[in-house]
């Protein structure tokens, strides 16, 4: 207890970096996932492999690397600090998982719902947001809660390239203060602290969706 | 005026030659029929009216616009012309008035007052106000189908296509949807092409008769001569056929 009370300002430093590192690559890769979903499923061949290829880099390299790529090389070119890189990376790297699983819930959905959209006059920009992608949402849903506490766990690699974050403070407090155990077992808390009423929302959400419909 | 117009239309699923050298004109206002054995083409013919297919060769006009010209906006096509399916394709994430009510908003720009004024007129006609806050999946196949027809009324097509919109349906629900099908198609202005393997139907309300059979047109004549007295053999055959049904 006095480990967290006299190293509590660096703890909520930590969470709050963490938190907000979450939070932006949330949004971003949700943004960019969808996005990188609708493009694998368009008519266009060429477009279809572009977003096939994204998806395809971002998921199958460690995103270690994709954070070092950031904060060694294009830091050389656009300055960003280590919390910046290490989000971005983040960001990039979950949108390919969440890119995947929305193109899954894409594809679950009946292909007649687009065609009704279609002949009663709707762009396929108009089905997708107001027909296919509401349904594809709910079915992805589990599968999407899994990526962000995923995402969330994973933040923990700013502490690689100095990011500020919870993982990166509790490295610091453990080293300054020996106290290694009980540290890991606070930085441990403090994560969930986040991740566990993420999951009760997303099961709430799941709930409250296949009720709606 | 011709609101519909295959000529020389050919169409291809990759090898597979799906319509062969389709000819055929239906004029604003009249309502068709196309029939023929499982497998002739007739869902694939009345999809390349609204380009839900793509046509490879020929030409095939609708309101006046040649379909197979890059240049023509697909979007405008089909604002005129609405579609009904065997399968509903009801938007599973809304109400039945919603359903009626997202195309004129998104695509008309109807101002809502008024959108959802004529969208419960709508349901009213087919006899489905009461339904109208429930979802697609609180409905039975009929209402399902009423209300995916009162969806395509309510964008003011010149034009209606139907691919078997009764085939999927409990006999005892079909009889409500025709109902509403032949009020329809008393407004003259209206041009319906309809696949149906309903006889009764066709004799009372359609103008001419198509019989299609391997991706072609064998017969193409008014309601009376086509039952009294159909030319082609494999025409009398299907007859006989759905007449024991
Ligand atoms: N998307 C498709 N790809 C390949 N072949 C198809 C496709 N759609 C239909 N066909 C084929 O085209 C022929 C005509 O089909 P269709 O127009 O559905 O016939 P109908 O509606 O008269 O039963 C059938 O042999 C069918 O197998
Ligand atoms: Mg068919």
């Amino acid at each position: 207890m006095a480990l967290l009370q006299n190293n509590f300002p660096t703890f909520m430093q930590g969470f709050g970096y963490t938190l907000l590192s979450s939070l932006i690559a949330l949004v971003g890769s949700m943004i960019l996932g969808t996005a990188f979903a609708i493009m694998q499923i368009v008519p266009k061949k060429w477009v279809r492999k572009v977003g096939n290829v994204y998806v395809q880099v971002f998921r199958n390299i460690p995103l270690l690397i994709i954070t070092f790529f950031f904060f060694l090389v294009v830091s050389k070119y656009v300055k960003m600090s280590g919390f910046m890189s290490g989000t971005i990376a983040l960001m990039l790297y979950t949108s390919a998982f969440i890119a995947e699983t929305v193109r899954a819930g894409i594809l679950s959905i009946d292909g007649g719902q687009m065609e009704g959209a279609r002949a009663n006059g709707l762009s396929f920009a108009q089905a997708m947001q107001y027909i296919i992608l509401p349904q594809a949402f709910r079915v992805a849903l589990p599968s999407l809660g899994n990526q962000f506490i995923n995402l969330v766990k994973n933040s923990s690699i700013l502490a690689f390239v100095g990011g500020l974050d919870l993982m990166y403070q509790g490295n610091m407090i453990a080293a300054n203060t020996f106290e290694t155990f009980s540290t890991y077992i606070i930085v441990g808390i403090l994560y969930l602290i986040i991740t566990l009423p993420l999951s009760y929302y997303m099961q709430h959400l799941e709930r409250k969706l296949k009720h709606a419909a | 005026m011709s609101m519909i117009e295959f000529k020389n239309v050919e169409k291809y699923y990759g090898n597979f030659h799906a319509l062969k050298n389709i000819n055929l004109k239906i004029d604003e206002g009249e309502t068709v029929v196309l029939i023929g054995p499982s497998g002739s083409g007739k869902s694939t013919l009345i999809r390349t009216v609204n380009g839900l297919e793509e046509i490879q060769e020929g030409q095939l006009l609708v309101n006046g616009f040649d379909l197979h010209d890059p240049k023509t906006d697909m979007n405008r096509i089909r604002k005129n012309v609405g579609m009904v399916f065997q399968h509903f394709n009801l938007y599973n994430n809304k109400s039945t008035i919603e359903n009626v009510m997202l195309a004129p908003r998104l695509v008309l720009k109807r101002d809502e007052a008024e959108n959802k004024r004529e969208a419960m007129a709508l349901l009213e006609k087919v006899g489905l106000a009461d339904k109208a806050a429930n979802m697609p999946s609180e409905l039975s196949g009929g209402q399902k189908q009423r209300a995916a027809i009162a969806r395509s009324l309510a964008m003011k097509p010149k034009a209606l296509l139907f691919d078997e919109p009764t085939s999927a349906l409990d006999p005892e629900m079909i009889g409500d949807v025709l109902d509403v099908m032949r009020d329809i198609a008393k407004d003259s202005s209206m041009t319906m092409l309809v696949v149906t393997h309903e006889m009764s139907f066709a004799k009372a309300v359609a103008d001419r008769v198509i019989f299609m059979a391997d991706g072609e047109i064998l017969e193409d004549s008014s309601t009376k001569e086509f039952f009294e007295n159909p030319k082609e053999e494999r025409a009398k055959q299907f007859l006989s056929q759905v007449a024991d049904h």
